[in-house]
């Protein structure tokens, strides 16, 4: 039966209409084979537009519709559905790009013209091939996966849990709370990092909600949106969560001190220890490296003393498998390494110290107490803040990692404020983008700190005159003097930029997500789309897609939770419909389709000894079709007779 | 005092069979004052030892950090620029030559250090330095401008050579600094003081003698010293070793050899200390 084909050609206004002839082409539309319907319209995409192609679809009985307009990424989800209200199945329906792909790449009119015949001609030969295609449905598991407890990752747990949905929280270290919980006070209000993280962490750790899985690392992520398998495995404790009171007994006991982590090794912890007072879980963790016990053998005076017998040298490893319908990676980021940058003295100089080494000198419960003070016990009289360290340097990382200039400025503000010091800041552009931030930068400008405009250049203790004799020679170019300034100083704080984390790559092929070239997870849309991956259902929020600050960081964990949210609410959601399928008859199974896939979809089945395409997993790419040796391959809606009908037209 | 460069360098790379030989008929590598006059002609003079050097299939090593910027250069700007690559190639034919760009160009320390190595070296030890306190002076070229083959502010290649001669490396914060040679002629005096801040920071961190890696570093040193003591009323007196010398040395060859007599300040006193018999 021959079809019956309605082209409609649009002006697009002027975007079209003034290098393309329409009238013309849809006239040559006319003549071409089974069309018996050609129109240009000025804005097709419009209501009457629309209603215009759904009158003729029921009044001319039209079995396939054409519309050259617009790139399909524009405009095609619009047209198929009106297509569908009016009773043909979306799949009959073919969009010819003549905006990007004619109108607004030539301006000579008669060619432009041409090549639009030639584009919808094809249009018109490939859609009398275009078949049926019902799109599937599958249930989405209402249970949600956060990977990173961070503050992004407890604000979108607690956003879930709080609207009734069960979260799976997994943390790698033996508390949540992120870099937040080390922090001292917040930019640009100085309110305390812990007054306001605390009690969120509190919450987590309470709500019926919430499987908190601290200590613990996602290993494994099967499955399709709706429909995933997250295997976890949890690091032995050597205390059991149960029957653990957190009284703390064991680390009042525990006989052996080691530098702390927390306190980027500047204070000390037990071999038995909880990260910092109020951690969450408040359950400690025995550091195998260094346990007495599983060193020499000795002590175990922990299991003694503990008034709840909840000490358990045995305990193993345990991997467990979750069922989830959608998950959030909330994974953030890692501080620049500054003594890769050999020049400012890190690790060589005593007194160049890091911008998180600085949070926990200022923080009432870190090592000195909340006295900023030098490595010898005495206050620094001057210290210069170094910006952008590893940040905006074609040599480490080209981007600005954002928070740095905001951070300094609270480092200055602290110093100013806790000791009778001089500062200087080096900085080579101030960037105070944020709500109250410039006003903060204008607050410090009038607390008498000394701004200099220039990258430093290098830190050291060689002096050249009697007045840096001991002291830390500041050297930088001051752009706004055109001189080199030599400051010398007694402390110098380097405002580390922000690193994608080192097990980026894992964590990204482990959740079939993409990077961008800087390293960090990358998102959908970089506008329209900041918290969805090319992966349905997985998420990113926070710091793991790029530096974030703490208000930005909450507003994506939120997000994400909302995402989440409304794929779950749906209940169910359509997988891709332009899937491809394997001819088993055709299939060698040679295998070379199974490792090209990017989404791990192919499978191969020894006992038939072809490869099988898990539909639900295809994003129907197309580079197994392209691969097939054996031509065993076709994606629907492109197939081969398709797009030979396509390049037949063209070449006509 | 260059000869006795040659003389260490020749020596020591038989002793660790190391296979050099003399680029036939090479020429000037373009570094001097071309590069900041004509740039053209700097690189075709690079590009002349560079195809000469391909005939040959062979890396080529340097005992000079300018020759090795100069060449790397030319080397690079090649790659990177067609046109510029078009010119220098069709210089090139009218001398009969063609370069494909496959040359390696090496500095003769990177190549002691990476290629030889620590147990190859201290195997060859036969004489103790011990005790021998030795600034590493690498100068502002050899890891400029990519630390390809250290850190470019702080490298350590030379630290490492001197550790494994037994000899001690001190800390010395201005090892990758300008010696101000660049500026002798043009502005003396800032180039003298360049050259001060080296020997005073190499002084204050108990230095007895300066290692070098490059010819115009080792001459601003040891000859402008008696300058800058007169400049800046200084009394500065620490001898300058080529590390060519220091591996000769350690290896026990005699010091006429190595030409450790021919400095403008001896370093006998100093080697005295630690050599009992330096003969």
């Amino acid at each position: 039966m021959a079809e019956k084909i309605g082209v409609y050609v649009c002006h697009c206004g002027t975007n079209i209409g003034k290098t393309v002839d329409c009238k013309a082409v849809a006239d040559y539309a006319k003549g071409l084979p089974d069309v018996v319907v050609a129109r240009d319209y000025q804005y097709t995409c419009s209501d009457p537009g629309q209603e215009m192609i759904k009158k003729d679809i029921r009044e001319l009985s039209l079995t396939r519709v054409v519309v050259a307009s617009c790139s399909p990424l524009m405009h095609e989800g619009t047209f198929r559905r009106a297509v569908g209200n009016a009773g043909l199945n979306p799949f009959l329906f073919q969009m010819a790009n003549i905006r990007e792909q004619c109108s607004w790449i030539t301006e000579d009119r008669h060619l432009a013209t041409e090549r639009a015949k030639a584009i919808v001609g094809a249009a018109v030969m490939r859609v009398a091939y275009n078949e049926p295609i019902e799109v599937k449905k599958v249930p989405v598991d209402p249970n949600v996966l956060i990977v990173g407890g961070g503050i992004t990752g407890i604000e979108a747990a607690l956003q879930l849990a709080d609207a009734g949905k069960h979260v799976y929280l997994v943390e790698k270290e033996p508390t949540i709370g992120g870099y937040m919980a080390r922090f001292d006070k917040t930019f640009p209000t100085l309110d305390c990092a812990a007054c306001i993280l605390t009690p969120k962490m509190v919450f987590v750790g309470q709500h019926e909600n919430i499987d908190l899985l601290s200590y613990s690392e996602v290993i494994g992520f099967q499955g399709y949106v709706g429909n995933f398998t997250a295997t976890v495995r949890r690091k032995p404790r050597y205390v059991d969560e149960e029957k653990c009171n957190g009284c703390g007994t064991c680390e009042t006991k525990c006989p052996l001190s080691v530098p702390s982590e927390f306190e980027c090794g500047m204070g000390k912890r037990k071999a038995i220890y909880r990260p910092f007072p109020q951690a969450v879980p408040s359950t400690p963790v025995i550091d195998r490296e260094h346990c007495l016990y599983f060193t020499k053998g000795v002590c175990k005076v922990c299991q003694k003393f503990c008034p709840s017998g909840a000490i358990d040298f045995d305990q193993k490893e345990k991997v467990v498998d979750l069922k989830v319908g959608t998950a959030i990676l909330a994974t953030g980021f890692d501080l620049f390494d500054p003594s890769r940058i050999k020049e400012y003295g890190y690790k060589r100089l005593p007194n160049v110290i890091t911008s998180l080494e600085f949070e926990r000198l200022t923080h009432a419960s870190g090592p000195t107490g909340g006295k900023i003070l030098l490595k010898n016990g005495k206050a620094p009289e001057s210290v210069a803040i170094v910006h952008c360290v590893g940040s905006r340097d074609r040599n480490y990382n080209e981007y600005c990692s954002r928070v740095c200039c905001m951070y300094s400025l609270k480092t200055a503000h602290l110093v100013h404020e806790k000791t009778e010091a001089k500062v200087y800041e080096f900085y080579i552009d101030m960037r105070a983008f944020g709500k109250g931030y410039e006003e903060f930068y204008k607050r410090l400008l009038e607390e008498d700190v000394t701004f200099i405009r220039g990258r430093v250049a290098e830190v050291t203790d060689v002096a050249q005159e009697q007045s840096e004799k001991g002291k830390l020679v500041v050297v930088a170019e001051d752009t706004l003097l055109g001189i080199v300034r030599r400051i010398p100083v007694d402390m110098v704080v380097l405002s580390l930029g922000l690193e994608p984390r080192k097990d980026a790559v894992q964590v990204a092929h482990t959740f079939s997500i993409s990077r961008s070239k800087d390293g960090f997870f990358l998102e959908k849309h970089p506008k329209l789309a900041p918290v969805s991956t090319a992966a349905d259902g997985v998420y990113i929020a926070g710091s793991c897609q790029g530096p974030k600050d703490i208000p930005d960081s909450v507003a994506q964990g939120a997000a994400a939770a909302a995402n989440a949210l409304s794929l779950i609410d749906r209940k169910e959601v359509e997988l891709e419909p332009t899937v491809a399928l394997i001819d088993e008859e055709s299939c060698s199974g040679c295998k070379i389709c199974v490792g090209l896939c990017p989404y791990n979809a192919i499978t191969f089945d020894s006992t038939k000894n072809v490869a099988e395409i898990t539909v639900a997993l295809c994003k129907g790419c197309g580079v197994c079709v392209a691969s097939c040796p054996s031509g065993a391959i076709e994606q629907q809606n492109f197939t081969n007779r398709q797009l030979l009908a396509e390049v037949e037209a063209i070449c006509a | 005092m260059n000869k006795a460069y040659d003389k260490s360098t020749r020596i020591v790379c038989k002793a660790l069979d190391v296979k050099i030989s003399e680029l036939d008929d090479w020429n000037c590598c373009g570094a001097s004052a071309y590069m900041s006059i004509d740039e053209l002609k700097s690189h075709l003079l690079s590009a002349r030892n560079l195809a000469l050097a391909e005939k040959e299939k062979k890396d080529l090593v340097v005992v000079c950090p300018a020759c090795l910027t100069t060449l790397n250069k030319t080397n690079h700007y090649m790659g990177e620029n067609p046109r510029l690559k078009r010119t220098i190639g069709s210089a090139l034919r009218a001398a009969n030559l063609q370069y494909f760009g496959t040359v390696k160009v090496r500095h003769l320390l990177e190549v002691i250090v990476n290629d030889v190595g620590e147990n190859e070296i201290k195997a060859r030890v036969k004489r103790s330095l011990s005790g021998l306190k030795v600034a590493p002076y690498y100068g502002c070229q050899l890891t400029r401008p990519f630390g390809e083959i250290d850190d470019k502010e702080f490298p350590m290649l030379l630290d490492r050579l001197l550790t494994w001669l037994g000899v001690e490396p001190v800390n010395f914060p201005m090892k990758a600094k300008c010696c101000g040679g660049m500026l002798a002629m043009t502005s003396e005096k800032v180039g003298l003081n360049l050259a001060r801040g080296l020997i005073q920071n190499a002084l204050d961190n108990g230095a007895e003698m300066i290692s070098t890696i490059c010819p115009l570093c080792h001459m601003t040193l040891e000859a402008y010293q008696g300058n800058v003591n007169k400049l800046f009323g200084t009394k500065y007196n620490i001898p300058i070793l080529y590390f060519t010398q220091l591996i000769g040395l350690a290896f026990g060859f005699s010091r006429k050899a190595l030409g450790i007599n021919e400095e403008l300040i001896p370093s006998q006193p100093v080697l005295e200390k630690y050599l009992e018999v330096v003969r």
